[in-house]
C-alpha cells in the first residue's frame, strides 16, 4: 500500500515537472477534455438536478413547518456548493472517466504499446498521463460549477411546486444568495480540482502498473475506481477542515 | 523508389556477455553470450518461456540486467544509453500499434512526437515506409482494421522511420498464416540487403529461422545451448537441438 502511495506521489511529481511540455500535447489535452465533457455532461445534469431536488424535498417541509422557509434556499445552496456537487461529481467522474483512463492505459501496457513508446524515446508520462491529468483538472471544476447551478435550479423547482414547501423561485434564490458566499462556491470548485488530480493520478498509475492480460485490465479498472473514491472521501474531510479555517 | 532504398545504413556490432536476469526467485537469463556482426541477421530460436522476449527487452533498454554486459560497437551500454546513442527499433510480437491513432500516425509517431520533420515531410516519409513494406492506402485506417500480417508490416514500417542501425524482432511471425509469415520473413531479408541494418530476430518459427538467418543460436531455459551458421545447427548431434529441429519444443523442455 505505502509503495503504491509513493509511486502515485512520484507519478504526480513527474507529471508536474512535465507541465512546461503541456503545450506540445494540446491536441491530446483537447481530445481528452472533449471526451470528459461529452461523456459526463448529461449525467451531471440529471444527477445534480435530482440531488438539489431531493435536498429541497427532504428539508423544505420540515423547515416550512417550523417557520424557517427562508432557510430552504440557503440549505440547498450551501449543500450543493460546498459538499454535494464536488463530491458527487468527483465520484461520478471517477466511475466514468477514471475507469476509462485505467482501462485505456492498462490495455496499452498489457499489449506492449507503452513499451513501444519507450523504444521510440517517447515518455509515457508526457504522452499519456499529462494530457489526461490536465484535461480532468480543468474539466471537473467546470462540471462542478455547472452541477452547482443545476442543483440549485432543481431545488428551486421543488421548492416552488411542492405543496408542502411553496417557496417561490425568486424568494428561493434571494434566500440562497443571502446565505451562500462566493467563497463557498470557490472552495467547492477548489475541492473538485483536488479531486480531479486524485482521480487522474490514481487511475493513470493503476493503468501503468497493469499486468496479466484482460483480467488484469479489469482488476486495474476496479482498483482505480475504488481507490479514487476512497481517496476522494478521505481528502474531502481533510480539505474541508483546512478550508473551514 | 524511396529514401530508404537509396540510403545505405551501417549496422552496428552487438555483443552480449554473461547477461543474467531473475524475476523474484526465477532466473530467466542465466548468463547469455553471443555476438551479432554489422548487417547480419541473427536468429535466436527457442521454445516459449525460454527467455527470448526478456532478452530483447534488455537489448532495447526496457529491462535492466542483474549482471553481464551489452556492448554496441565495443562500447558497454547502460539501459538508458542504448536508444539514445544508437538508432534502435523493436518490432513487438503483437505489433504494439497504438489503437488510438491511425496507421499513418503510428508510423510517423517518432517523427511527430520529437518534432523532427514538418507535417508534410512526415506524410511523405510515412507513405514511403509503408510502401517499403508493401502497404499502400492504409495510412488513414485504424490498426484494428488490419490483418495480423499487415499489423506486423506496419510495425516494421514504424521501426524503419527511426532509420535504425539495429532492429530487434520479437516473434515476427507469431499468429500469422503461413503466407503472411513468408512475406514478413522476406521483408526482414530485403531490409537487411537494402540498408545493411543489423537484425536480431527471436522466434520459435523454425521455417522463418532457417529461411532468413545468417547465423543463429538456440536458447533453452535461459542459456544459449548452440550457436553457429544454420547448416551447423542443422548438423548438430546434440539431442536437444535435434528435438528443436523437429519442432518438438514441449518434449525438448
Amino acid at each position: 500500500m505505502f509503495e503504491n502511495i509513493g509511486e502515485i506521489v512520484l507519478l504526480f511529481w513527474r507529471a508536474v515537472m512535465a507541465l512546461p511540455l503541456a503545450w506540445r500535447q494540446r491536441r491530446k489535452i483537447f481530445d481528452q477534455f472533449f471526451e470528459i465533457g461529452n461523456a459526463s455532461l448529461l449525467m451531471v445534469c440529471i444527477l445534480s438536478f435530482f440531488i438539489g431536488a431531493v435536498i429541497a424535498l427532504q428539508t423544505g417541509p420540515v423547515l416550512v413547518e417550523r417557520g424557517l422557509s427562508s432557510a430552504v434556499g440557503g440549505i440547498v445552496g450551501i449543500a450543493m456548493a460546498k459538499e454535494l456537487s464536488p463530491v458527487m461529481m468527483a465520484i461520478l467522474i471517477a466511475g466514468r472517466i477514471g475507469s476509462a483512463m485505467a482501462a485505456e492505459i492498462g490495455s496499452m501496457r498489457v499489449y506492449q504499446e507503452i513499451d513501444a513508446l519507450r523504444t521510440m524515446n517517447i515518455n509515457p508520462i508526457h504522452y499519456l498521463v499529462l494530457p489526461r491529468l490536465i484535461a480532468i483538472a480543468v474539466a471537473l471544476p467546470m462540471l462542478v460549477v455547472f452541477s452547482i447551478l443545476v442543483g440549485w435550479f432543481g431545488g428551486a423547482v421543488v421548492a416552488q411546486f411542492n405543496n408542502h414547501i411553496g417557496v417561490p423561485f425568486v424568494a428561493f434564490f434571494h434566500d440562497l444568495r443571502s446565505i451562500v458566499e462566493n467563497r463557498d462556491v470557490v472552495n467547492g470548485v477548489f475541492k473538485s480540482f483536488c479531486f480531479a488530480i486524485i482521480i487522474g493520478v490514481v487511475s493513470c498509475h493503476q493503468g501503468l502498473i497493469t499486468i496479466g492480460g484482460p483480467r488484469g485490465i479489469g482488476r486495474s479498472v476496479t482498483k482505480a475506481v475504488v481507490n479514487s473514491i476512497v481517496s476522494i472521501v478521505v481528502f474531502d474531510y481533510i480539505l474541508t477542515r483546512i478550508l473551514l479555517k | 523508389m524511396n529514401g530508404l532504398a537509396d540510403k545505405v545504413q551501417r549496422g552496428v556490432r552487438l555483443e552480449v556477455r554473461g547477461l543474467r536476469k531473475s524475476f523474484d526467485e526465477h532466473e530467466v537469463l542465466k548468463g547469455i553470450d553471443f555476438a551479432v556482426g554489422p548487417g547480419e541477421i541473427f536468429v535466436i530460436m527457442g521454445p516459449s518461456g525460454s527467455g527470448k522476449s526478456v532478452l530483447l527487452k534488455h537489448l532495447i533498454g526496457l529491462e535492466a540486467p542483474d549482471g553481464g554486459q551489452i556492448l554496441i560497437n565495443g562500447e558497454a551500454m547502460q539501459p538508458g544509453d542504448m536508444a539514445s546513442k544508437y538508432r534502435m527499433a523493436m518490432v513487438f510480437q503483437s505489433g504494439a500499434l497504438l489503437n488510438s491513432l491511425t496507421v499513418g500516425e503510428n508510423v510517423g509517431l517518432y517523427l511527430s512526437e520529437h518534432r523532427l520533420k514538418s507535417a508534410d515531410e512526415i506524410a511523405r516519409i510515412v507513405a514511403g515506409k509503408l510502401a517499403d513494406v508493401g502497404l499502400k492506402d492504409v495510412g488513414d485506417k485504424s490498426p484494428s482494421d488490419l490483418s495480423g500480417g499487415m499489423k506486423k508490416r506496419v510495425a516494421i514500417a514504424r521501426a524503419l522511420v527511426v532509420e535504425p542501425q539495429l532492429i530487434l524482432y520479437d516473434e515476427p511471425t507469431s499468429e500469422l498464416d503461413p503466407l503472411s509469415a513468408v512475406v514478413v520473413g522476406e521483408q526482414i531479408v530485403q531490409l537487411k540487403e537494402r540498408t545493411h541494418v543489423t537484425s536480431l530476430v527471436v522466434s520459435h518459427d523454425r521455417d522463418l529461422a532457417f529461411g532468413i538467418a545468417d547465423r543463429m543460436a538456440v536458447i533453452h531455459e535461459g542459456n544459449i545451448v548452440a550457436a553457429g551458421a544454420p547448416d551447423e545447427i542443422k548438423k548438430s548431434a546434440d539431442p536437444l537441438i535435434q528435438k528443436f529441429l523437429q519442432a518438438d519444443f514441449k518434449r525438448a523442455e
